[in-house]
């Protein structure tokens, strides 16, 4: 009676962890088949037949925009409407040629002027974070800009 | 209408689905099937369901097909739903089979996703305003779409006005919904259109041929003098003059193209040109 409890553990105990290092490896597959036939069972499907459908290579599309090339519905003739008139030739150029549109990004200030306007800034920002004994430095030249008076910072002997 | 009639004959009688490159540019009826490029030399239609499918095997047309309103899919066959001339557009870029449609003529709007119409107000409440575009229901509208509104700015949009808008849902299931502005958040000239004006109807067909870009009757209508157009896909025509006089007889003549010949056509505008 005793030794017959002794070699029946229960599976719950021989499951755990620390009881896996001593099991035999055939025990060990039966508790793993068992495992997986609890998960396999606690699976849902929908029983359901396979679907046969096939990839389909027509599509639906309901909109005529797609089949003819339509105009934009807004329009303004001989000045009637500018606004309108210069929304049109946006809109309908677009249908033509998209890349040409892109080329002719229309500049408000040109490369050189935005060079030329910042290069007289340096100084005037410069002035602002300059400590005060610094700011004689700035000089503004003939033009009125400010620039930062280069000087040759040396070693200075002190007097006794 | 003798030709349609023979076409009648010849379905009934065939009962057999005909090539969509056969009957290019022909009368189709509702009910008929097409054959695509592909599926031409196959079996007739009794087999569809273990026909197979052909398309992707041709190397000929290996590419996808679309259908355009008037057709439907159903499985892997082309049915027709419309009674018009089938057209068809070769594909743009690289392969594919193109687009198909039925240019059929009809006055009964149903919305499309994408569609630019013209609508009326009928009433505001609370946050959306109720629009009717000619559809079987009306569409709503949310204040919030419109260029630069915010919840503190409300859009000046009174009961009557009339809106240029765009769908952004419109399917047979739900309330069709417009908006007034891109996907970028401008308007582009969609909104509340100006005051005065005319509103008239035509056919659907009608307003696609206006819309055409090589078409005629706008050239010659945008020479005669000063004006404006709002053209609805849903078969609206909004159009305004400096004066009510021309106005009117803007507003006859683009009813009038619906019937007219293109030299029928060419002696209106030259009477209106002396004149």
């Amino acid at each position: 009676m005793a030794a017959e409890r002794k070699t029946k553990l229960s599976k719950n105990l021989l499951r755990m962890k620390f009881m896996q290092r001593g099991l035999d490896s055939e025990t060990k597959k039966q508790l793993e088949e068992e495992e997986k036939k609890i998960i396999s069972e606690e699976h849902w499907y929908l029983d359901l037949p396979e679907l046969k459908e096939k990839e389909s290579f027509i599509i639906e599309e309901q909109s005529f925009l797609l089949c003819e090339d339509l105009l934009y519905g807004r329009m303004s003739f001989r000045g009637f409407n500018p606004e309108v008139e210069k929304l049109m030739l946006q809109m309908n150029a677009k249908n033509k040629a998209e890349e040409v549109e892109e080329e002719t990004v229309e500049l408000d200030v040109s490369d050189e002027e935005m060079a030329r306007r910042y290069e007289t800034l340096v100084g005037t920002i410069g002035k602002k974070f300059a400590k005060k004994r610094d700011r004689a430095n700035y000089e503004e030249d003939e033009n009125g800009d400010i620039k930062p008076v280069k000087t040759k910072k040396m070693f200075l002997k002190p007097q006794d | 209408m003798a030709e349609a009639a023979a076409v009648v004959a010849e379905s009934l009688a065939g009962y057999r689905a005909r090539a969509a490159r056969a009957v290019l540019e022909q009368v189709v009826l509702p009910g008929e099937e097409l054959l695509l490029p592909g599926q031409e030399d196959g079996e007739g239609p009794g087999s569809a369901g273990e026909r197979p499918l052909r398309l992707n095997a041709g190397a000929r047309s290996g590419g996808r097909v679309v259908c355009g309103p008037g057709l439907r899919r159903c499985g892997d066959r082309l049915l027709v739903t419309k009674c018009g001339r089938l057209r068809h557009k070769e594909p743009g870029s690289g392969n594919g089979g193109g687009v198909y449609w039925v240019d059929s003529q009809q006055k009964r709007y149903v919305p499309v996703k994408g569609d630019h119409v013209i609508g009326i107000v009928t009433a505001k409440s609370g946050d959306i305003f109720k629009v009717d575009v000619g559809g079987s229901e009306p569409a709503s509208l949310s204040y919030l779409s419109f260029e630069g509104a915010t919840k503190r700015n409300r859009p000046n949009v009174q009961v009557g006005d009339l809106i240029y808008g765009q769908f952004v849902v419109a399917n047979k299931d739900m309330e069709p919904e417009m908006v007034c502005i891109d996907s970028c958040g401008r308007a582009n000239g969609m909104g509340v259109i100006g005051q005065d004006g005319l509103l008239f109807k035509v056919t659907l067909g009608l307003i696609r041929r206006l819309l055409a870009p090589d078409c005629e009757i706008l050239q010659e209508v945008g020479k005669l003098y000063p004006l404006e157009i709002v053209f609805g896909m849903n078969g609206r025509i909004w159009v305004k003059a400096k004066t009510i006089q021309q106005t009117l007889i803007l507003a006859n003549i683009l009813e009038a193209c619906e019937h007219m010949t293109a030299d029928q056509r060419k002696q209106i505008f030259s009477r209106l040109a002396e004149s």
